[in-house]
């Protein structure tokens, strides 16, 4: 007896499914993974493990938190970038806001935003930039100041209302991004005073208006330091933020800033053959350097 | 030298290499598809599979085959993304596997990788073993990858052959593509990358104390041999979260170049096989011409709106660095975008959610094209033909000749298939869409704004044209997204071929007509410009609104 054809079809399929799950889903990745113990690969197979006294410290291609258990930078270490996940191999993540994510949500008053559930605030792209860029011009002891920063830490960000909605007289102008009783980072807009922002108030009928600021265009903080990386486990800070960092890791380790810089410039990976990716340094590797020192 | 002389030699390197490996790739995959003999390995497999090698397919045969491959693929992988934790469960997660991979993420990750998408609603390290990354998804990616390159090759074969009912054998086409093409480059390319530090153990990893007293978990698996055919097979999917950002996955700035030339070696190759099989090397370049002219012309558009940094926050921060890794700088992270969606790969080594409005709006324009350019393996040389196609026939009409192509005649049967696999995508994404936007299930984006509607956008372009990347800020892994979403890529994959094969049949089933005076050149200038044209206007007409209401209005 034949098998009928739309029967004969299925049964090759299967066939075939567990001929290439055998050979491409076992006996491939084992063959790969054989070659990969060999020694000469091992050692990148296995995570490229940085060892001090025998015990693992990190891996040389993931990048790690230099603060301690309360979160603050320790002043002898080079600090990585922002990252999204807090460095967790484990739950790796970007932070996916937009080019013109300004807005943030404001916390209840009535609420503790160090309690569990947080205050129900939520701070978009921008001012986590401005006061990322904030803080390290404090630690660094430069000025944090860039465009539409507030000095306080937050996005320069007005709700402007208009007689006409989108157009006419300005009637009312509100700084969304300080919660009141803050000092908004102007007095007037167009000849209206400015107020703080309001918890619970609906602000949707204005227009959202960004304040460009006097700021100079190239802030002393650069933009590694004020930015989360995609992997949330970049190795690496850019030679501008290494530099930066230099002086105050050279005072807390009772060092020469040149003797600093030279170990910056020893642990910068330039682009390969010349033109690939970007000049970076590697922050383990670079702290590690100084703790052998 | 400064980061744009860098970006730009990064380019025309990667042109370089594509150059030789459209010559010698090309011709080496001709061989392949086109050899009479079968190896001694390829015999037993035939064997085992129970087929003839020797017996030739009709349209209707190769399609139900590859149809049939594909349903047993997807309940396969179904069932082994809900029963993974019975076996050989490293890592150890905590969850259980119903609060891990619901029945719906299972459904939409297995149509997913099947359908040669990878779309991701799940976190790899937190929701997959090693066994059912390795075992199930891998696996996918290499037969998904074969699928789509043996229906281009059928189709060639159709303008190829003349009087013929025959497509070939799908199997004997799996095998081959499979075993002589996708492996050995896999091989190659999985120990390079693990020369460069991607990991490749079958471990959970390891536990260590950092160097302020931290707990870090550097996590194992066999990343490297999943990395290489995620982008040789234009697939994406990554086994981490953070896909190719992530320094196990792309640890160097050599490995992203690597990464970059393994997305796009097949699908620009290809172009020569359908030259070197119609017997004319000129059409294989018109073709390639038609593909480099819209890639090189996104790849420089991406670089430039990311490099100029226009927008709120990137103007506060002074550069589009977030989202970005140190090593690949913005005009390598830009090229690598895309990349990934000229074809559809959509693997990413940055998080388009956080590029500029404009330079986000690349990558969505680049998959609306259809991804031709040069498109998915196999998917993308058979919707570039079937542009050509419509290209003919449209010039048919305006000088009103019978539109014919390769002698091959375009009349009413032909135009019917093209037309039909020519809006397949578009009215997936767009009604998509709209019942996205209806039914409220918009809210679960991330960023408010014409933003907002730029993530729905993305995800149902995405999903319809089996690319995979994504605005990845939406939260998509509810009931009704992974539904809808699953739904988009089953039938923006399935339908298509079937209206590709049946296309192929009925221009095997022809007899050449002789080119006379009349009959339009298909390998000169003037047709390239034609297609270009043809592409750019037909997609400018169908998603301008679209486009209008997320990115052009957030970035203008």
């Amino acid at each position: 007896m034949r098998t009928p054809r739309w029967i004969s079809q299925h049964l090759a399929a299967v066939r075939a499914l567990v001929l290439f799950t055998v050979l491409l889903g076992l006996i491939y990745p084992l063959v790969i993974t054989g070659v990969a113990q060999l020694p000469g690969l091992r050692d990148q197979a296995n995570g490229s493990l940085v060892e001090v006294d025998g015990k693992p410290v990190g891996s040389a291609l993931l990048g790690q938190s230099f603060t301690d258990a309360d979160g603050n930078p320790v002043p002898k270490y080079f600090q990585s970038r922002p990252s999204a996940s807090g460095y967790d191999p484990d739950a790796t993540a970007a932070s996916n806001l937009g080019p013109e994510s300004i807005e943030d949500t404001l916390g209840d008053p009535a609420l503790d935003p160090a309690s569990e559930e947080g205050d129900g605030s939520s701070q978009a792209l921008l001012t986590q930039v401005c006061a990322r860029s904030k803080a390290v011009g404090e630690l660094e002891g430069v000025s944090g100041a860039r465009p539409y920063c507030t000095a306080d830490g937050v996005g320069a960000v007005l709700r402007v209302f208009y007689t006409d909605g989108l157009s006419g007289r300005v009637t009312r102008a509100v700084s969304v991004n300080q919660a009141c009783p803050a000092t908004p980072f102007i007095t007037s807009y167009q000849g209206v005073n400015v107020e703080c922002g309001r918890f619970g108030e609906d602000y949707g009928k204005g227009v959202l208006v960004p304040i460009r600021g006097s700021a100079p265009e190239r802030s002393a903080v650069p933009a590694d330091a004020v930015t989360a990386s995609g992997s949330s486990l970049d190795p690496h800070i850019s030679v501008d933020y290494a530099q930066l960092q230099a002086a105050r890791v050279a005072k807390a380790r009772s060092l020469t800033t040149e003797k600093v810089n030279a170990l910056i410039a020893e642990h910068t990976t330039g682009r390969a053959l010349g033109f690939m990716g970007e000049p970076a340094v590697n922050v383990l590797a670079l702290n590690l350097a100084l703790d052998r020192l | 030298m400064s980061t744009t002389t860098a970006g730009v030699l990064f380019i025309l390197s990667l042109l370089a290499a594509l150059a030789v490996a459209y010559r010698y790739l090309g011709d080496y995959m001709f061989r392949v598809v086109a050899a009479d003999r079968h190896g001694r390995v390829e015999r037993g497999v035939y064997k085992v599979l129970g087929v003839d090698p020797h017996a030739e397919q009709s349209w209707g045969v190769y399609a139900r085959s590859v149809l049939a491959f594909s349903l047993i693929s997807l309940l396969f992988l179904y069932a082994f993304l809900r029963l993974q934790d019975l076996v050989f469960k490293v890592p150890d997660f905590a969850t259980s596997i119903d609060e891990r991979v619901f029945p719906h993420l299972a459904w939409n990750t297995a149509v997913s990788f099947v359908a040669n998408t990878n779309w991701q609603a799940y976190s790899g390290e937190s929701t997959m073993t090693h066994f059912v990354q390795m075992a199930g998804l891998a696996v996918q990616n290499f037969v998904s990858a074969a699928v789509g390159i043996a229906v281009a090759v059928a189709l060639v074969r159709g303008f190829a052959r003349r009087k013929s009912e025959q497509l070939g054998n799908f199997w004997v086409d799996l095998t081959r593509i499979t075993l002589r093409i996708l492996l050995p480059i896999a091989v190659i390319g999985a120990i390079l990358l693990i020369i460069g530090g991607v990991v490749q153990n079958l471990g959970d990893g390891t536990m260590l104390t950092t160097l302020t007293g931290a707990q870090q978990h550097v996590t194992g698996g066999p990343v490297a041999s999943q990395e290489v055919i995620k982008e040789l097979g234009t697939n994406g999917g990554g086994f981490y979260n953070v896909n190719s950002a992530h320094p196990f996955e792309n640890p160097t700035t050599w490995t992203n170049w690597l990464e970059i030339f393994l997305i796009f070696c097949i699908p620009f190759a290809l172009p020569r096989v359908f030259g070197r099989m119609v017997g004319d090397n000129r059409q294989g370049y018109a073709i390639l011409a038609v593909m480099a002219i819209l890639a090189i012309g996104s790849i420089a558009l991406t670089n430039v709106f990311e490099l100029g940094g226009a927008g709120t926050v990137p103007q506060a921060v002074g550069a589009a660095m977030e989202g970005k890794e140190i090593r690949f700088g913005v005009s390598d992270s830009a090229t690598f975008a895309a990349a990934t969606t000229l074809t559809s790969t959509g693997a990413v080594n940055s998080f388009h959610d956080s590029y500029t409005a404009l330079g986000g709006m690349m990558p969505i324009i680049n998959m609306m094209l259809g991804e031709v350019a040069p498109g998915g393996v196999g998917a993308g040389l058979y919707g570039m033909l079937i542009i050509a196609v419509i290209t003919v026939f449209v010039a048919g009409l305006m000088v009103g000749r019978t539109p014919e192509y390769l002698g091959k005649k375009i009349g009413a049967r032909e135009i019917k298939f093209a037309s039909m696999y020519f809006l397949t995508t578009p009215a997936l994404v767009l009604i998509g869409v709209a019942a996205a936007m209806a039914t409220g299930n918009w809210k679960t984006q991330l960023n408010v704004g014409p933003h907002g509607f730029s993530e729905v956008v993305y995800a149902f372009t995405s999903a319809a044209n089996n690319n995979g990347s994504a605005f990845a800020g939406i939260t998509v892994n509810t009931p009704w997204w992974d539904t809808a979403l699953g739904l988009a890529m089953l039938l923006g994959r399935f339908l298509p071929i079937i209206f590709v094969l049946g296309l192929a049949g009925s221009l095997a089933r022809q007899k050449p007509v002789p080119a006379s005076t009349g009959t339009l050149p298909t390998h000169r200038p003037l047709f390239i410009g034609m297609v270009v044209g043809v592409v750019v206007v037909l997609i400018a007409l169908t998603f301008l609104p679209a486009l209008a209401l997320g990115p052009l209005a957030e970035g203008l």
